[in-house]
């Protein structure tokens, strides 16, 4: 058996027990990493449960920057039981297991093909505190110290990390710093270090900051200018409402008054929550709301409401496995319809899909903007792998001569100067009429908003003509949307290529990689990022510039390749689905595996280098 | 009553308010309910009583969900802003409306089925956050657009006009207004213009959550003898604890009362409410005992009605949240937005 032998290019995998405080610890190797300028690429696999299942947290220690889970593991840190077998099995010929060896377990728990690295952590920690919960804590640490030592890590680096964590805090510090300590000397004392697998300083990590996607939304609408959230508690949701909270509370407190430029209400449920969200659009405050899948089917009503009495709305959909209450803390891509199309009649929206966290960010104040302009609906489609994960990302930036567009909202003034208000009259031909909000003036401006159909002077119609100049006009708003939305992101393939490939959201790391190893083996594809729906016309371009298009997902009927054969009336043999979705995040891997297969059943030879396409 | 235009012309010695405006100045498109619905007797005296305090129409927000009830804040308050939103869920717009602006009135208007069946939640949740505002439940027991359904808060026991006998309890959302801390909480009849104005200037001056359940007999669909939500019925068995004689320390005190008659709650803004008892020994301020009376008048079959409870020292939502003075909708780039400087530190932060 040959060990595994690679320097900044391999998974660790930590298997641990929820409740454990093994969190904490694993991020502070994770960021370690990041310290010596060697990118990692970290996932929580967690269970919908508090204490007591199973929880994974996944490291991929990647010099090159591939950000997608890798798949495969190199290194175990089995410290399960419950576990054990699942996770042994998981380790690559050649890996390492790295176990808790206080407990002996016989041989038939282990495998020849891997290198096994026994430390008995429990019987250190029981010889060294007397506290149980400082036994079970320190011993997530002091196994820290052991793979430093192990993995050829600089321990400064840790201690670095530690000493953030714990600023102030000298005991907890002192404490940690002990048992890191502790593991490292044994580790040193008692094992070949460093193993194959080793961490070497590098300059992969720039600028970079390592944030997670619902941090990075939620201060994403404190820059936008949300006042008002209204949100309900829900997996993978909740972490954003509760940082856009922390965010407010420390940005946006009036310094004279100490008062809060903010309001922040848990509502009941997500029916209440999009109800706040629409009253305080409807009053000219921006204003959003996060959820998952099952909180949008709740919304459904309102969001038909907001679409149809035009009210700004934000609506940050962290997705997850569905349908009903599906996987709640695994990832998909699975609500693309049901948001685009959301409510009944015949409705569409906006929709965002963000890569990462800086595009959380972006997106998040990018989605209030467009929700003023347009006068509806806005979705942040994210995801949980996006949202409850540490991403490397480039660095939050803002524009301070930026200003927010307010869209078309009548002034006092304007009123006086208008010889004419109609709130549904489409003036500028753009589908987007001009609205007014109440207290503006005394006499001029006042109208009735309603879900009911109604003239262009807001008077309630039943009217043919009058319903369907307004359907027209909703439709011509949405072309509109087309141009304001972010643009799909090109990659092409230096030799060109007949095959393109178009995918979104959080498969974009996964992508990035699947390139990279397609062109190695001499198979080119064009690439397309979407950014938004509606889609731009370049998207319908791209398809039409190429033989066939694999639409990459990360759900199983293929739902942005369903909206893109409805609204841009293509073909549907032209576009091939590529589709992942049991819930843990796609891999480059499969990607690749799917699309060279699927090319060599068109017969493309792979291109040998140096010679024409 | 479609079929009647309303004359544009009025008499010119229509008495103003201090505004300067005439009650038809208040008033909203010709209501499209049945002649005789008590629901625009509510209309009426909403407009009466924003007319009398002198309001500003477009510093009003007038808010509804779905049924006749609903219909009605287009039928009063013809310059305000309103909005009919979806069935039940109009506690939930008003409450985000009013985070954006905390300076307007809110005035609320829903039905029994509105707001004791399909927004039962809402209704409890908005009563709980004590969220600044008129709530006025226009409640007749039954389903008035869809022809006759029993709602959540008819009587069981009652008959419908198909002859059906209600064999579920009925939700009194006044009890469960005071239980859920409702600061204002009372009871009228539409038939009673005398006790409802002042009731609902009183609600409009007072801060907090302010609710009114206004009995208001549906003459299509519950207007017959079985029902307890009839004229007849309402009129018969209505027991007035209280009249509210003025609300404002500005007015002078020109009637004399005999002792013990009278109850004065002075409110956070330090206005007066004087109330007139009739019932000599109901205390509005005491929401305990309140609750006690209610049930044991309900028991006897009584329609107890007047200001039932009033907390003086209320809170509302936005003293919760601590939010700043200036309406949110009003705060712009520069209040909101913390620049690229602080991003910068929190870039730094997570590295």
């Amino acid at each position: 058996m040959k060990p595994i032998a690679a320097v900044n290019d391999f998974v660790v995998k930590f298997a641990n027990v929820n409740g454990s405080g093994s969190a904490s610890a694993n991020e502070t190797f994770a960021k370690s990493i990041i310290r010596h300028g060697v990118p990692v690429s970290p996932r929580n696999i967690f269970p919908s449960n508090i204490q007591g299942l199973p929880t994974w947290y996944e490291i991929r220690v990647t010099e090159q920057g591939y950000l997608g889970r890798r798949g495969g593991v190199d290194m175990m840190v089995a410290m399960n039981p419950q576990t054990w077998d699942a996770d042994i099995k998981e380790i690559e010929p050649g890996g390492y297991l790295f176990y808790d060896s206080t407990k002996p377990l016989p041989k038939s728990k282990f495998r020849d093909d891997i290198n096994v690295i026994g430390m008995p952590l429990t019987e250190i920690c029981n010889s060294t505190y007397t506290d149980p919960r400082q036994r079970q804590l320190f011993k997530n640490i002091m196994y820290v110290g052991a793979l430093a030592a192990l993995l050829d890590m600089d321990a400064e680096k840790i201690v670095g990390v530690i000493g953030d964590q714990y600023g102030g805090k000298e005991k907890l510090l002192k404490s940690n710093i002990h048992a890191l300590q502790l593991g490292l000397d044994y580790a040193r004392s008692h094992f070949e270090c460093p193993i194959g697998l080793r961490v070497k300083k590098s300059n992969g990590v720039g600028n970079r900051i390592l944030v997670e996607g619902n941090s990075a939304a939620a201060l994403g609408c404190v820059y936008g200018g949300a006042t008002v959230c209204a949100w309900y508690p829900i997996t993978p949701s909740s972490s954003l409402a509760e940082a856009f909270s922390a965010y407010c509370n420390k940005l946006r407190v009036d310094a004279k008054t100490g008062k809060n430029k903010f309001a922040i209400v848990q509502a009941e449920d997500e029916l209440a929550s999009i109800g706040m969200v629409t009253g305080a659009g409807w009053n000219g405050a921006r204003s959003f709301t996060a959820t998952s899948g099952p909180g949008v089917s709740l919304m459904q009503e309102f969001i038909g409401l907001a679409y149809f009495a035009e009210i700004p709305v934000t609506i940050i959909d962290v997705q997850r496995a569905g349908p009903s209450t599906g996987m709640p803390t695994r990832t998909q891509q699975s609500d693309v319809l049901s948001c685009a199309y959301a409510s009944h009649g015949d409705t569409k929206h906006v929709l965002l899909f963000p890569e990462d966290p800086r595009e959380c960010f972006d997106f998040a104040a990018e989605c209030l903007d467009l929700a003023d302009r347009l006068q509806t609906p806005v979705f942040l489609m994210t995801d949980l792998d996006i949202g409850m994960n540490q991403r490397l990302c480039e660095p939050f930036a803002w524009d301070d001569s930026r200003s927010y567009d307010r869209g078309k909202v009548m002034s006092h003034e304007d009123l006086e100067a208008a010889k004419d208000f109609g709130r549904y009259v489409d003036v500028d031909g753009d589908g987007i009429p001009y609205r007014t909000l109440p207290a503006t003036h005394p006499t001029k401006g006042g109208y009735f908003t309603r879900g009911t159909s109604r003239n262009t002077y807001a008077i309630y119609s039943e009217a043919g003509p009058d319903y369907t100049y307004n359907m027209q006009r909703l439709l011509r708003k949405f072309e509109t949307a087309k141009e304001l939305v972010p643009k799909p992101v090109e990659r092409k393939s230096a030799k060109g290529s007949r095959f393109g490939v178009i995918y979104y959201g959080s498969t974009s790391p996964a992508m990035k990689e699947a390139i990279d190893r397609l062109e190695e083996q001499g198979l080119n594809v064009d690439a397309m990022r979407v950014r938004a729906f509606p889609f731009h016309e370049s998207i319908i371009d791209f398809v039409a510039a190429h033989d066939h298009v694999f639409v990459v997902e990360q759900n199983r009927d293929a739902q942005l390749r369903t909206l893109m054969m409805n609204e841009g009336a293509i073909d549907p043999a032209k576009l091939m689905p590529v589709l992942h979705y049991d819930g843990t995040p796609i891999t480059a891997r499969f990607i690749v595996a799917e699309i060279a297969q699927r090319l060599s059943a068109f017969n493309v030879q792979p291109i040998k280098k140096g010679k024409a396409a | 009553m479609t079929y009647l235009a309303k004359p544009k012309l009025h008499h010119p010695t229509l008495p103003v308010n201090r505004l300067g405006f005439t009650r038809r100045d208040y008033e909203g498109k010709i209501s499209t309910l049945c002649a005789g619905c008590g629901h625009d007797s509510i209309s009426a005296a909403i407009i009466h009583a924003c007319w009398e305090l002198a309001i500003e129409p477009h510093k009003v927000a007038k808010m509804s969900g779905i049924g006749c009830s609903s219909k009605t804040p287009d039928y009063f308050l013809g310059n305000s802003h309103g909005f009919n939103t979806v069935h039940g869920r109009m506690p939930s717009v008003l409450t985000g409306a009013n985070l954006a602006n905390r300076e307007l009135l809110y005035l609320g208007v829903s039905g029994d089925g509105d707001s004791a069946s399909i927004g039962f939640g809402q209704f409890a949740h908005s009563i709980r956050r004590g969220v600044n505002m008129v709530y006025i439940v226009e409640n007749n027991g039954v389903y008035g657009l869809t022809k006759g359904q029993f709602s959540a808060t008819a009587d069981k026991g009652s008959k419908s006009k198909r002859g059906v006998l209600n064999s579920d309890e009925s939700i009194d959302m006044v009890m469960v207004a005071l239980q859920l801390g409702a600061t204002f909480v009372a009871r009228s009849f539409s038939g009673d213009k005398a006790q409802l104005v002042p009731l609902i200037e009183a609600a409009i001056e007072h801060k907090g959550s302010a609710f009114i359940d206004v009995i208001s007999p549906c003459v299509a669909f519950n207007n017959h003898d079985g029902s307890t939500r009839s004229y007849d019925y309402v009129r018969e068995h209505n027991e007035a604890v209280n009249r509210i004689d003025f609300i404002k320390t500005r007015e002078e005190i020109t009637t004399d009362y005999a002792p013990g008659t009278v109850q004065e709650v002075v409110q956070h803004d330090r206005s007066v409410l004087r109330l007139r008892k009739v019932a000599l020994n109901y205390d509005a301020s005491d929401r305990v005992n309140a609750m006690n009376y209610l049930q044991q008048r309900a028991q006897l079959g009584e329609i107890v009605t007047g200001l039932l409870y009033v907390h003086p020292g209320s809170e509302d939502l936005h003293e919760h949240l601590n939010t700043v003075d200036t309406p949110l909708n009003r705060l712009g780039t520069k209040e909101l937005c913390p620049g690229s400087a602080a991003l910068e530190k929190l870039n730094a932060s997570m590295r």
